[in-house]
């Protein structure tokens, strides 16, 4: 089976700092990771390479230095690392997003699985998935919680909904997203570190993929942002110290006073 | 001028009550523009008084694809209804809720109809100058609220943060029109079979949909004091959300985990317990209405941010709390 994970780079801290200018997050100076929620798509993939045998490669769209996520995922245990990268491809929206990666993995061909994780934690905004499946007409079940390989074309998966888990039989190839609950995802080793330092990665780029230049990057994407606020964190609510039986009772009277006069009581 | 629409989400013939939150902002929209609401609902076996429930809600126009094979949602079918229903009518607006299948199928159609889409709003509003749709959304964790449009692609698409706002008040002198859509075995992709639920899922709750969460977390020491939780959130007809430390535990399952690999959640009431407030906790409850905070550390973050915060021994407060609860005083 051939698997392809796209994954993320994303800022480490939550304190990333934003351009008011073009809307966009100023990267430099922050230390960036792999998208949290893709170590789970990851070791969904990596769980299926060593139960049924598979190839796994990493796919991640960003600057040069992107490639860290993908030497990260190597140590992992994936076969392979892709960079899709270039200057025109910046600045996009998930439309343009999964556009250029969903070219980028029909070059690398013959793909039966693509595991994406549910949602990056910048943007939040878990369509970069989606969108890939329907750029190339796959099948799409978001929200994995389990998978079970019932043939060599199709698989069994439950998919976390509102009410409950849905189970589903899903034709190969397709695209899941994937959620937490799927697995706990494995540490890079030191063999896995050495393997990362010595495999090759591929670079994609404008030069060898064939893309409709009015699909790329900011210029491409039909959403633009246009202003970034910093939402007030602080309330400013009323605290009372419970440190004795006495102010037990009183702090649970005066929390219930607020909460009727609140009316949600 | 061209409609607004809302999709409307429906399961097992019953309308969510997410579809009647979608029309509070449609018909805002819609008004400031001067132009028609629309709800689109694909299902079956949804009632007519249900269907004209959305109406009295504010929809001037129902459109309604039914079919016993729409019954579950499959992303692949519903897209294409959608499609070319877009096609045909070509609608300035379309809002879906932020849910599995919203998220789900927005981000399919959009890319299929070639235009943009904006997730997880929690604001709409029209920018007078262009009557252009500005949808702002919470970003980074909560950390930062962007404001987004599509300036040059129709129509455009936004998912809503559900619980975002409230349904309206039905009014019973409303009017409007309740169109079939007759179904067309064309829009039938059967690439994705649904089986039907897991049977065994435990103790399942869906808390996106609660008014009242009471959340516990390490402070909580043990599973068995997540019962304590459960009689509070019994008693306030609530559900009970938890932290990732709490869930990692096994003390309650995933689906209760509330944050950035978790629900974001916009309850009126959010009551937190042994819980410090991270930055990761806080990015999935940001925009409940009432955050209250027990914890016995005077600096835990999430006091800061509480509308009432209770510096105390939880294991002192809820038993108290319960009882006034349970006492009806
Ligand atoms: C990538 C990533 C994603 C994450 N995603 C999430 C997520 O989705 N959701 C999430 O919740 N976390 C998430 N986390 C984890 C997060 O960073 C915190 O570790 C977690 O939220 C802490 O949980 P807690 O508040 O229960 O525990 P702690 O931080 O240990 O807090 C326990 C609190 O209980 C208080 N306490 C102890 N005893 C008592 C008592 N008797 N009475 C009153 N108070 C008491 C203590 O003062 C303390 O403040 C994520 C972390 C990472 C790195
Ligand atoms: N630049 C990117 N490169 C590779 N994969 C990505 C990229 N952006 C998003 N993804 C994938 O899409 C998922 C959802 O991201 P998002 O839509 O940004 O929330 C992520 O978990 C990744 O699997």
């Amino acid at each position: 089976m051939n698997i392809i994970v796209p994954i993320k780079q994303v800022p480490e801290t939550s304190n990333v700092k934003m351009d008011p200018e073009t809307g966009t997050m100023v990267r430099s100076g922050v230390e960036s990771v792999v998208n949290p929620l893709d170590l789970y798509a990851l070791e969904a993939a990596l769980s299926l390479k060593d139960s049924h045998g598979a190839t796994v490669t990493a796919v991640t769209m960003g600057p040069p230095k992107a490639r860290k996520v993908l030497d990260m995922a190597i140590s992992m245990g994936c076969d392979d690392g892709v960079l899709v990268s270039d200057r025109k491809f910046g600045g996009a929206d998930t439309w343009a997003t999964s556009y250029t990666l969903s070219e980028a993995i029909k070059a690398l061909g013959n793909v039966d699985l693509i595991i994406a994780g549910e949602r990056a934690t910048d943007g939040d905004t878990a369509q970069v998935g989606p969108g890939i499946a329907a750029w190339m007409n796959l099948p799409l079940a978001t929200y994995i919680s389990d998978i079970e390989v019932e043939s060599e074309k199709s698989l069994i998966v439950e998919r976390l909904v509102e009410e409950g888990y849905e189970r589903l039989r899903l034709p190969l190839p397709a695209l899941i997203t994937v959620v937490k609950e799927i697995a706990s995802p494995r540490l890079p080793t030191l063999r896995g570190k050495k393997k990362a330092m010595q495999t090759e990665i591929r670079t994609l780029s404008t030069e060898n993929l064939t893309l409709e230049s009015t699909n790329l990057g900011l210029k491409g994407s039909p959403t633009k942002v246009v202003k970034i606020e910093t939402p007030k964190v602080t309330r400013g609510g009323t605290v009372v110290e419970a440190m004795d039986d006495a102010s037990v009772t009183e702090a649970v009277d005066r929390l219930m006073d607020f909460l009727r006069q609140r009316e949600v009581v | 001028m061209s409609y607004i629409w809302t999709l409307a989400e429906q399961a097992n013939g019953h309308l969510k009550q997410v579809s009647f939150e979608l029309l509070t902002r449609g018909r805002k929209l819609a008004d400031s523009l001067d132009t028609k609401l629309a709800s689109l609902l694909i299902g079956n076996g949804v009632s007519a008084e249900a269907l004209r429930e959305l109406i009295l809600s504010g929809a001037d126009e129902v459109y309604y694809v039914e079919d016993p094979r729409l019954a579950s949602f499959s992303c692949e079918t519903y897209s294409n209804i959608m499609v070319e229903l877009i096609k045909t009518f070509q609608p300035h607006t379309i809002l879906a809720a932020a849910t599995s299948s919203g998220r789900t199928l927005m981000p399919y159609v959009a890319v299929r109809v070639k235009t943009g889409l904006t997730a997880d709003c929690t604001e709409l509003d029209i920018e007078e100058t262009t009557g252009n749709l500005l949808q702002t959304r919470p970003a980074i964790g909560g950390n930062i609220l962007a404001t987004i449009k599509t300036p040059n692609h129709r129509p455009q698409m936004a998912t809503v943060r559900p619980k975002s706002t409230r349904p309206p008040e039905p009014d019973a002198d409303r009017d409007g029109k309740i169109i079939n859509v007759p179904f067309k075995e064309e829009w039938l992709d059967g690439r994705v079979e649904f089986l039907g639920y897991r049977k065994d899922a435990g103790d399942f709750e869906n808390i996106e949909e609660a008014d009242i969460i009471i959340a516990g977390g390490k402070g909580m020491k043990k599973a068995e004091n997540f019962k304590m939780l459960r009689r509070l959130s019994d008693s306030l007809e609530g559900m009970v959300g938890a932290t990732r430390d709490a869930v990692d535990r096994g003390w309650i399952g995933y689906s209760h985990q509330i944050g950035l690999s978790g629900k974001t959640v916009s309850p009126k009431l959010y009551i937190g317990a042994g819980i410090s407030g991270s930055i990761q906790h806080l990015a999935g409850i940001k925009t409940s209405e009432i955050i209250v905070s027990i914890n016995n550390d005077p600096e835990a973050p999430l006091h800061k941010i509480a509308d009432f915060a209770i510096v105390g021994d939880l294991f002192n407060v809820l038993p108290e709390l319960q009882k006034r609860l349970e006492g009806g005083k």
